[in-house]
C-alpha cells in the first residue's frame, strides 16, 4: 500500500535495519570534503560525539574544534564563508540554536552566508540528558531566520543525500539530527530533494505528517488506523523549510484532517508551519498538532518520554480516532 | 594597474603628517555628520586617528577590486563606530563622501548606524551586534591560511565591548591557533554608555589580560600618529605565529572639548553653531600641535 517503493513492514518491524545519523554524517562529510576542497568542518568538542575523527583525520588542515565556545565557532564559520569557504558547523542542536542563535543570526543568516548547521540531539532523542541538553526550540528558532533552509531527515541513510544537496544551497541551512539509532525507511535506491515532501503512504481520510525520526511512528499508526478501516496518509516532511506547500494544500483539501507529529514543541515547528500554510491557503481542514506540549519534559528513554507525550504510533492513533469518532 | 600591495606604501608616500591632516579631516567629516544625524560621535572620535593609520596606512585595500583575494580584511568589531568606517572607506576611494550626507539613513540607504555588507560593497562583516568581529576574523585568518594568503585580517574592538563573554572564546581561539595574521586595536577610551568602564564593568588590564591568553601584546597612544605608524611599521610578518593586539588609549569624544570623556556624547547630534565652533576648536589644537611639532 505504499505510494513509494517502501517496505512498510520492514520498516516497522525493524527488519529494514537501522544506522546511526552521527556516523552517517561523518561519513559523508568525509566524502563530501574529498570532492570540494572548499569544505571544511568545525565542532565545539564534540568531534568524538559527532563521528567527525574521521574528517579530522583525512582532512586534518580543515577540521576545527574551537572547544566548548559554540557562539565563536558559529562566528567563525562566518568568518570562513565569508573568505570562500562551505564551513559545516556541528554541536548539539540545543546549544546551536539557542546558546548560538544570535550569532546564527546575525553572521550566518543576515549576510546569507553558505554555511551548514547540524544539530543532534534534536527533540528528546538525548532522553536521559534531559531538558538542559534537548533541543526541542530548533526547528522554531531556525526556521524563523530569512533564508535559512531546516531539514529534520526522517531515515539515516539518506542523510549523506541531504548532506550533498546542503552542500549545493548557497544559503545556510540547518540539518537536525537524533541521537541514537534510527530506523531505515527508505529503499537505498530512493532519492530525496530538500523542499519536497515525500508521500510514504496513500490515503483518503486523514493526512498524517511527520517530521524528522517521527516518520515509523507515523507508519505504524496508519497501518494500525487501516486495520480499523480509516484510509491514512503519511508524507514524510522532512523539509519544514521551505516547506512544501503544495503537498500540504492538497493533503488538507483531499483528506479533510491533518496530524502533524514532531519531536519537538508544537509552538511553532512542523505543527505550526503546517497550520500557517493551511490558514493562508484559507482552505478549511481539521489540524491536530502532536508533539512536546508547552512545557520542559523530563528524564527518560525517549520513546516513553514520546508516549508519555502523546505523539508515539499509539498517540498518533488516538488522536485520528477520536477526532475522526466526533 | 599596479599591484595594490606594493603600491601602497610605495608610491602614497603618506608621512605623519599627512595622516594628521587625514584625521583632522575625518574628525570634521564626522561633526558634519552629527549635525545632519545623531551620530556615535563619542566614540567616533576616540577611534579616528587608529581607523586613519588602519586604512591610510596599514591596510591594503583596492576599492576598485573590493572581492580581491589578497586584500587585508578589516572587520569594524565596533559595529557603531560605522560612521568613521564610512567615511575611512570614502577617503580610500571605495564611493564618494557625499553619498554618506545624502542619504544616510534613508528608505534603501547603504549608510545606516551600524555598517551592513550586504548593501556596502567592501564592507566585511555586517557588524554592530557586539563580541562578534574578532570570531568573524578568526574564521577569515584561518581561510587565509587555507589559501596560503597572507594578508592581514585587522578588527577594531571597543574596551566595552570586552565585556562580551564571546570575545575571549575568540582571543583564546585566535591565539589556539596560532593566527599571526590577526591584528586586533582595542580602542580603549576607558567609557561605555552607562559610565567610565571601570565602574560599569571592570576590564582592566586590558594588556595583561590579552598577553595571559598568549597574544603578542603592545601599548601605545592611541591619538600619537607617529606613535601608532611605529606601532604598525613594527608589526611582526602576518605569517608569525600569535596575533597581535595594539591597545590604544584613547579619549571619548577627542577633539572636541566638551564631548571628551563623558557618557553625555556617547551618541548625539549637534546643530549648525555647534559644528562651526567644534571646527574652529580642532583648527586651532591642529595649528598649535603641528607648530610644537616643528
Amino acid at each position: 500500500m505504499s505510494a513509494l517503493d517502501v517496505d512498510i513492514d520492514a520498516a516497522i518491524d525493524g527488519s529494514a535495519g537501522s544506522a546511526n545519523a552521527r556516523e552517517v554524517y561523518g561519513a559523508a562529510l568525509v566524502a563530501l570534503a574529498g570532492k570540494h576542497p572548499e569544505v571544511v568542518a568545525l565542532t565545539a568538542d564534540l568531534m568524538l560525539s559527532h563521528a567527525l575523527k574521521g574528517f579530522k583525520d583525512t582532512h586534518p588542515e580543515r577540521f576545527f574544534n574551537v572547544g566548548i565556545a559554540e557562539a565563536n565557532m558559529m562566528s567563525v564559520a562566518s568568518g570562513l564563508a565569508l573568505s570562500g569557504k562551505i564551513p559545516f558547523a556541528t554541536t548539539f542542536a540545543a546549544f546551536a540554536s539557542m546558546r548560538a542563535h544570535e550569532q546564527v543570526r546575525t553572521d550566518i543568516a543576515y549576510p546569507n552566508l553558505p554555511v551548514k548547521i547540524v544539530g543532534t540531539m534534536g527533540g528528546l532523542s538525548g532522553g536521559v540528558a534531559g531538558p538542559t541538553h534537548s533541543g526541542i526550540e530548533d526547528i522554531g528558532t531556525m526556521r524563523m531566520m530569512p533564508g535559512m533552509t531546516v531539514i529534520a531527515p526522517s531515515d539515516p541513510s539518506h542523510l549523506s543525500q541531504f548532506v550533498e544537496q546542503a552542500y549545493a544551497i548557497p544559503g545556510p541551512v540547518y540539518i537536525r539530527l537524533g541521537r541514537g539509532n534510527d530506523p531505515i525507511i527508505y529503499p537505498e535506491r530512493y532519492v530525496v530533494e530538500i523542499g519536497r515532501a515525500v508521500t510514504v503512504v496513500e490515503g483518503s481520510d486523514v493526512t498524517i505528517i511527520s517530521t524528522g525520526t517521527m516518520l515509523r511512528g507515523a507508519l505504524v499508526a496508519a497501518q494500525r488506523l487501516a486495520g480499523t478501516g480509516i484510509s491514512a496518509r503519511v508524507i514524510d516532511m522532512h523539509t519544514i523549510k521551505p516547506l512544501d506547500a503544495e503537498a500540504v494544500r492538497r493533503a488538507a483539501s483531499e483528506t479533510g484532517l491533518i496530524v502533524t507529529v514532531e519531536d519537538h514543541l508544537i509552538t511553532n515547528g512542523l505543527g505550526s508551519a503546517v497550520a500557517e500554510c493551511i490558514a493562508d491557503a484559507g482552505i478549511a481542514c481539521r489540524l491536530a498538532r502532536l508533539g512536546i506540549p508547552d512545557l520542559f519534559s523530563v528524564i527518560g528513554p525517549p520513546g516513553e518520554l514520546y508516549h508519555e507525550h502523546g505523539f508515539d504510533d499509539a498517540g498518533i492513533c488516538n488522536t485520528v480516532t477520536s477526532i475522526l469518532e466526533r | 594597474m599596479a599591484d595594490p600591495s606594493t603600491v601602497e606604501h610605495l608610491t602614497l608616500g603618506l608621512t605623519i603628517e599627512r595622516l594628521e591632516d587625514k584625521a583632522l579631516e575625518m574628525r570634521k567629516r564626522l561633526l558634519r555628520l552629527a549635525n545632519r544625524t545623531s551620530l556615535h560621535i563619542g566614540g567616533d572620535l576616540s577611534m579616528t586617528d587608529l581607523m586613519t593609520v588602519i586604512f591610510e596606512y596599514l591596510m591594503r585595500v583596492d576599492p576598485e577590486r573590493p572581492e580581491w583575494p589578497d586584500r587585508d580584511r578589516f572587520v569594524l568589531s565596533k559595529g557603531h563606530g560605522a560612521g568613521a568606517l564610512y567615511i575611512s572607506m570614502a577617503n580610500r576611494g571605495f564611493f564618494d563622501v557625499e553619498e554618506i550626507y545624502d542619504t544616510y539613513g534613508a528608505l534603501g540607504s547603504r549608510f545606516g548606524m551600524h555598517p551592513c555588507r550586504n548593501h556596502l560593497p567592501g564592507v566585511e562583516a555586517s557588524t554592530g551586534s557586539l563580541g562578534h568581529g574578532l570570531s568573524i576574523a578568526t574564521g577569515m585568518a584561518l581561510a587565509a591560511r587555507l589559501d596560503g594568503r597572507t594578508n592581514r585580517v585587522v578588527t577594531l574592538i571597543g574596551d566595552g565591548e570586552l565585556n562580551e563573554g564571546s570575545v575571549w572564546e575568540a582571543v583564546m581561539a585566535a591565539a589556539h591557533f596560532r593566527l599571526g595574521s590577526i591584528v586586533a586595536f582595542v580602542d580603549k577610551n576607558d567609557m561605555c554608555m552607562d559610565g567610565p568602564q571601570d565602574e560599569v564593568m571592570r576590564v582592566n588590564p586590558v594588556d595583561e589580560k590579552f598577553a595571559a591568553f598568549g597574544w603578542h601584546v603592545v601599548n601605545v597612544d592611541g591619538h600619537d600618529m607617529a606613535s601608532l605608524v611605529g606601532v604598525v611599521d613594527g608589526l611582526p610578518p602576518s605569517t608569525t605565529d600569535r596575533p597581535t593586539v595594539i591597545v590604544a588609549q584613547t579619549i571619548k569624544g577627542r577633539g572636541v572639548g566638551f564631548m571628551e570623556n563623558t557618557t553625555k556624547w556617547h551618541s548625539g547630534q549637534i546643530d549648525e553653531a555647534t559644528l562651526q565652533q567644534c571646527y574652529e576648536e580642532l583648527d586651532a589644537q591642529f595649528v598649535a600641535n603641528r607648530s610644537a611639532a616643528r
